[in-house]
């Protein structure tokens, strides 16, 4: 191994010697999954946020805690309830060497909110912008909104000269004729790195922006990015020293990688909580042995369930012990997280028995669990625990582990919410507990477009008043104890069934450090190539 | 012949219609797009827009309808996921797949020949007897597992190779070959050993038994007689004699090897059409599922009508009976 560095170190410095003085630092990473486009409004997914993360940016920005920094805007504050100012950095420049000014701002707002962008979401949370001056803005949101910034990392900023000079004013799309938008394979952003090639599904090259605005501690002047299918050929590539780090790792190949020289394993929890929902909005359940009526509507029967669940055993068996068993469906990075309300409902197989059976269950009953097999870290094996688990109570658990295309197109919406027993995982898009309680917890409500993934429909209307007072309330200690409120209610009732937070899973060559997000995004601004 | 060539092709567009018909039957089965192509916090309304704008509330026979249509005109459609035109993300990965499969399909005859000849003819050597249970290993190992193990022992252990990927690659044009670079060769040198293993050991039990057939019958026999040597007995009459049957399995296999490089490509993450088409599928991109089963049913019909022609060159007596 150390004959081969050398070889190449000196054939990388023979080959630089003729170009450039300075040594090129290359890092190269894979992920599961590919960067499917470059356009920042074309799909609202972490790996493509936090991938264009590096190359576009928002007026804010994530710090490694995930706290929010000032990033195009240097300073902001609240004018009215509902109208914000921001100021904005002066003397950026957009890669293509274009100023950045509040008419970029206005312009990607808009873009983000036209036909085939999927970030309208956030375009809808401001209502107006208007330019004071070509560095100061003034935001106007619906309804006054305390946390608007929270949602501004991932409002990409891009060039409004550029964009109209390519034709790009309005964000890819499958559909439409809109296919062959240049934002789609090409980047213009003011980030710390620019695109040099992207082949989809086959290579991503990224070269430093070295006019970026911002001091940052990388010293990587070449990204190389591979999306690699296969988590045994992920997990080759780095033991081998081909890459550089490499994620998702199985959690069963922890061992492996702490085993092999100079690649580590940097797990750490994530904020994306998995758990398992009830069908309590139906009369009678689609997929139970019990008719006529809904045995989830009893608060007891949920109880039950949740005491049946060994969420240690669930931790150490099946997450290697790198999971953190909940109980609260909000993580502890997401703002308005309740520490108190987070242990676990205890396990206690007794008590679950005699919840059943005051219940009038005292046989248990049967009933369906759809689970994805590919979308969370070991989802297929937390439902055959708790299918298990539930048998020692009596209750006859049919599990319906399917690939997460098959999965969603069943449970979501667009079939009617398809389920009984469902397990689901949630990162809010926001890293704020609002949005966890206005889509899994609020009553199912299509026209406000609320609880849209509360697939089971629990519906507490004092949690809804409590939502929506939470929406608009600015005072930060006011709010957070309505959040509280909310949470603690939603645990009295057993609502959910909360598992824990799924532990982040990289594998890092000793070659580099960076910075694990809890989002499970990688920041290129914070990988430092070790000498 | 070619009136032969011409009823082939109206032949290939049968089977690519029903390739295609039996494909888009299948896909309501595979699942739900949308969900892949918007994110968590997208509305319900914008969701059923968009599966409206993408036609997939039409009957499926409205939809393979309007594929076959455009098809015909050579528009396969925009990819769901990467919202490229699909003929381009195909033709863009047809050069690695065609380059793999093709030096699979050398390795599997180059190899697999001389071995099946070698052994029918010094069947009870103790050499012999060692290729034929190398051979079963090869043929009774999954691809999968084999592409994980020599990726295991050359490529982490030996670090001799490299574990995924295509290298560096140069264009030409349109199609990218990895021929002409260092990094490139490294790269081809597993995945292909890969993907023939299975076929060589196949090439070579088909030579042997079709070997001991021949070498049993009167003909050679005569030639023996004649006094011919025995390297002219055992190659200008014996094998000659075998190619028909080796031939129909090589292009049947030669098909099977693009179609079936999905495995192999998955494995080492080579950028072929395999990958594209098993990538597809977890996102149901639909256009590109369709594309690609149509195409890989034009390869088979094209590679059978090659092999047809083959027979006529080889097989004296096939000639004599057309003209009849």
């Amino acid at each position: 191994m150390k004959l081969r560095t050398g070889l190449f170190a000196a054939v990388a410095a023979v080959a630089l010697a003729a170009t450039s003085p300075v040594q090129a630092k290359t890092f190269k990473f894979a992920f599961q999954g590919d960067l499917s486009s470059l356009d920042p409004h074309s799909l609202n997914e972490s790996f493509l946020l936090g991938t264009l993360g590096n190359v576009y940016e928002g007026l804010a920005l994530y710090d490694p805690n995930m706290q929010i920094v000032p990033g195009l805007a240097e300073s902001w504050k609240i004018l009215t309830p509902t109208t914000w100012e921001f100021k904005l950095r002066k003397g950026v420049k957009f890669h293509g060497g274009q100023d950045f000014t509040a008419d970029d701002v206005i312009f990607s707002w808009e873009r983000a909110g036209r036909d085939g962008s999927d970030q309208k979401v956030r375009n809808s949370m401001i209502k107006s912008i208007t330019k004071v001056d070509d560095h100061t803005i003034v935001m106007e949101t619906p309804a006054p909104n305390p946390i608007l910034v929270q949602d501004l990392p991932y409002l990409f900023i891009m060039d409004k000269e550029w964009s109209e000079e390519h034709g790009t004013t309005s964000s890819t799309s499958a559909a439409g004729d809109n296919a062959g938008n240049y934002a789609n394979l090409h980047a213009n952003g003011t980030g710390p790195f620019k695109i040099k090639s992207h082949e989809a599904d086959i290579k991503s090259v990224l070269v430093r922006n070295e006019n970026y605005w911002k001091d940052i501690p990388t010293n990587v002047s070449e990204v190389i990015f591979t999306p690699i299918k296969e988590a045994p050929t992920r997990v080759a590539a780095l033991i081998s020293g081909e890459l550089d780090m490499v994620y998702p790792v199985p959690v069963q190949d922890w061992e492996r990688l702490d085993n092999a020289k100079g690649v580590k394993a940097l797990t750490g929890p994530e904020a994306r909580t998995i758990f398992i929902g009830f069908d309590q909005g139906r009369d009678e359940l689609l997929y139970s042995n019990i008719k006529g009526k809904n045995p989830f509507k009893d608060q007891r029967v949920r109880a039950a369930f949740v005491h049946a669940i060994n969420l240690d055993a669930i931790k150490e068996k099946i997450m290697r012990g790198a999971a953190t068993p909940t109980g609260l469906l909000a993580a502890p990075q997401v703002n308005g997280f309740v520490e108190s309300l987070n242990s676990p409902y205890a396990y206690d197989p007794e008590k679950s028995k005699a919840l059943l059976a005051e219940a009038g269950y005292p046989d248990g009953f049967e009933v369906t669990l759809d689970c994805p097999n590919n979308r969370y870290v070991n989802d297929e094996k937390i439902c055959q625990a708790v299918t298990s688990m539930l048998a020692k109570v009596g209750v006859k658990v049919d599990l319906l582990a399917q690939p997460k295309s098959k999965y969603f197109g069943k449970v979501l919406a667009t079939s009617g919410y398809d389920t009984s027993f469902y397990l689901l995982g949630w990162t809010p898009g926001s890293m704020d507990a609002e949005n966890v309680l206005s889509s899994l917890i609020v009553c199912q409500n299509a026209d406000a477009k609320k609880g849209m993934f509360n697939l089971g429909n629990y519906c507490n209307p004092k949690v809804d008043e409590l939502t929506a007072a939470i929406g608009s309330e600015t005072d930060q200690a006011k709010r957070n104890a309505m959040i509280a409120e909310a949470f603690k209610i939603v645990k009295d009732d057993v609502g959910y069934m909360p598992i824990h937070q799924q532990p982040l899973s990289w594998g890092v060559s000793d070659r580099v450090t960076v910075n694990q997000r809890a989002d499970n995004g990688l920041d290129y601004r914070y990988v430092v190539i070790n000498e | 012949m070619i009136s032969f060539i011409f009823k082939r092709l109206v032949q290939s567009v049968i089977v690519m219609l029903t390739v295609a018909l039996i494909a888009f039957s299948m896909f309501r089965f595979i699942g739900d797009p949308i969900n892949n192509m918007v994110g968590q916090d997208t509305s319900q309304a914008d969701r059923a827009a968009l599966t409206e704008q993408l036609g997939l509330n039409d009957p499926f026979l409205v939809q393979f309808g309007r594929f076959a249509l455009n098809a015909a005109e050579g528009n396969f459609g925009i990819s769901y996921k990467y919202r490229q035109p699909v003929s381009s993300l195909i033709l863009e990965r047809l050069s690695a797949t065609l380059e793999l499969s093709l030096v699979a399909a050398i390795l599997t005859l180059v190899v697999g020949i001389p071995l099946g000849v070698y052994t029918a003819l010094k069947g009870k050597g103790l050499l012999s007897k060692g290729i034929m249970t190398l051979s079963l290993i090869g043929v009774s190992l999954p691809t999968f597992l084999i592409g994980i193990l020599l990726i295991l022992f050359f490529g982490v252990m030996l670090r001799w190779l490299p574990t995924f990927g295509r290298g560096d690659v140069v264009a030409l044009g349109w199609w990218t070959t990895g021929f002409l670079t260092l990094s490139g060769i490294k790269s081809l040198i597993l995945p292909s050993i890969t993907l023939a293993l299975f076929q060589m050991t196949l090439i070579m039990r088909l030579v042997r038994a079709e070997m001991l057939e021949v070498l049993r019958t009167d003909f050679i026999k005569f030639a023996r007689a004649r006094g011919l040597p025995d390297r002219s007995v055992h190659f200008k009459h014996a094998l000659k004699n075998t190619l028909v049957p080796v031939i129909t399995i090589t292009g049947l296999q030669l098909g099977a090897l693009i179609a079936f490089a999905i495995i192999t490509e998955s494995v080492f993450q080579w950028p072929g059409m395999g990958l594209l088409f098993i990538q597809a599928i977890s996102d149901v991109d639909i256009p590109i599922m369709a594309a690609y089963l149509v195409l890989i049913a034009f390869f088979f019909v094209v590679i059978n009508m090659i092999v047809d022609i083959l027979y006529y060159a080889v097989d004296p007596r096939l000639r004599a009976d057309s003209s009849v």
